[in-house]
């Protein structure tokens, strides 16, 4: 299933958020979006989910998802918003039993999902016993359990330290390795998208719009931490982002 | 800086970071009470305080005592302690369907809120004669007093806990395409859970001075009847008895209180 979005634009109230976005998301690719702060970058993604309703243009999902897709459009939030009072068995369990997937059938989906993000031993562990990085595995493995056809990853890595970024960002590309899912990756990290997307949308600041799409050939798993390509890429990006992150910088809120 | 005057001045630097964090001390309350008593005993055994000022407490235990193997404590408190759970779980369970309720939608949010606030400042004692015209002078009243005494406190604490469910969560759900009934039974009523506790604290003590008032009109057994009897006689002991019989009520409904928290939020921080 691919998505397309055509011309979006969107305000809230007086203030221009968006201006004519047009983008292809394909199917089996990471796609990331990188702008300043304010640019607009979440709100985009919120569009693309149906969280939120754009204000002009069109989100046109093409083709069908698999049969076996529970929840075709499915977030990971940069908090991680699970529930403090389940187990992490059971937050997963919660986006199950909407789909009358009880008993044997959740336990063997919440086991594989727990098995590949590495979460086994922790099933029954709370929330508030967990690291971030582990709070977001489980976060992980609750969207894999739904079988997304599209994965929208909202900053999914800056609540967490540097370290343990890395090794999510490792975990993320074995996992795509693995089965190659689609998957639109809102971040502020140049170093995260030039690691993770196979395409890279530069926005500019308020009002939002594309600055360019950057496209990287490496396969993912040959990008290591430090790779001279890399490195040039993301000096490349940094320089398209540099002016502009500067003037949203000493913008004034409006809020 | 010369050396000598830097080696003059070698101290440790002052801690300034304590307080601030109260802790557990298990016995402490129980401390003051019993210190309170012994204060009181010694005072009225040696004439400090006079007899009319404070009845001794050792004759308030004696009369504690003569109650209980009369029989008649079992009489007044099983009486009292029915109208209150009544009273109380049908104030309570209302005001918590119309907390989520107001928190959840907007036009009950708009049409009852002024309404709430209307009526949480009445003083439940005054309508007791209204009620008892409307629901009888028998046990309707007095749960209907209770009742409406717990609910709009429970209101006003649920629909604040229910504003403050994090929206995140709300957001997390719908995205997962949970069904609305599946986000405010699974999302919103444990989220809001805390904060519905601690109003329930509150109310179930307004629940208790309620049922001392209901219980001055038109009841023949009761804490509330006996205290007024007693009050009436001037019989400081068997008064003394009536309020302590309600403090403990009241620790009691604390601490159950205090059990049903450690027990539903044990998933918090």
């Amino acid at each position: 299933m691919d998505i397309r979005l055509s011309a979006v634009s969107h305000h809230y109230d007086q203030t221009e958020v968006l201006r004519d976005i047009s983008l292809e998301i394909p199917s089996g690719k990471i796609v990331c979006i990188v702008g300043p702060s304010g640019c607009g970058k979440s709100t985009l993604l919120r569009l693309i989910g149906g969280l939120e309703q754009p204000s002009a243009g069109e989100i046109l999902q093409i083709g069908s998802p698999p049969a076996d897709c529970l929840n075709p459009l499915t977030y990971i939030f940069q908090d991680f918003a699970l529930l403090p009072w389940r187990t992490v068995r059971g937050n997963i369990s919660l986006v199950l039993e909407d789909h009358g997937i009880h008993g044997q059938a959740a336990g063997d989906i919440i086991n594989d999902v727990l098995a590949r993000t590495k979460l086994s031993d922790f099933a029954d562990a709370l929330p508030k016993q967990l690291s971030g990085g582990m709070k977001q595995r489980v976060a992980i493995a609750r969207a894999l359990a739904v079988n997304p056809a599209v994965m929208l990853m909202d900053e999914p890595l800056s609540a967490l330290d540097s370290q343990t970024r890395e090794l999510l960002m490792d975990d993320l590309v074995n996992l795509w390795s693995r089965t190659p899912f689609t998957a639109v990756y809102v971040t502020h990290n140049l170093a995260e998208a030039v690691r993770l997307g196979h395409s890279i949308m530069v926005m500019s600041r308020r009002p939002g719009e594309i600055r360019e799409i950057v496209h990287l050939d490496t396969p993912l798993h040959q990008r290591g931490l430090g790779d001279a390509e890399m490195e040039e890429k993301q000096k490349y990006l940094w320089h398209l982002m540099r002016e502009e992150a500067r003037a949203a910088d000493a913008e004034l809120v409006h809020v | 800086m010369s050396e000598t005057s830097n080696a003059a001045e070698i101290r440790h630097v002052p801690f300034r970071g304590g307080g601030f964090a109260p802790s557990p001390r298990r016995w402490v309350g129980f401390a003051v009470f019993v210190v309170l008593i012994a204060l009181a005993e010694i005072g009225t055994q040696t004439g400090f305080i006079t007899p009319l000022t404070l009845p001794k407490p050792s004759d308030v235990l004696k009369t504690f005592g003569e109650l209980y193997s009369s029989g008649l404590l079992w009489k007044h408190l099983s009486v009292s302690l029915s109208r209150l759970v009544v009273g109380a779980a049908l104030g309570a369970s209302a005001g918590i369907a119309v907390g989520v309720m107001i928190g959840l939608f907007s036009y009950v949010r708009a049409g009852l809120l002024p309404l709430v606030a209307a009526l949480f400042p009445i003083p439940k004692i005054a309508l007791l004669p209204l009620f008892v015209i409307w629901f009888g002078i028998d046990e309707g009243s007095k749960y209907a007093l209770i009742a409406f005494g717990t609910f709009t406190p429970t209101v006003v604490a649920t629909y604040g806990a229910v504003d403050n469910v994090d929206r995140n969560l709300i957001r997390m759900g719908q995205s997962f395409n949970l069904s609305w009934m599946s986000i405010v039974r699974k999302i919103v009523l444990p989220g809001a859970m805390p904060g519905i506790l601690s109003g329930l604290r509150i109310s179930l003590a307004i629940a208790i001075i309620l049922l001392v008032a209901a219980e001055m009109l038109g009841a023949e057994y009761g804490i509330g009847a006996y205290i007024l009897e007693a009050g009436s006689l001037y019989d400081l002991e068997r008064l003394f008895v009536g309020v302590a019989i309600l403090s403990i009520l009241g620790v009691t409904l604390s601490a159950c209180i205090g059990m049903i928290e450690r027990r539903l939020l044990r998933w918090r921080v």
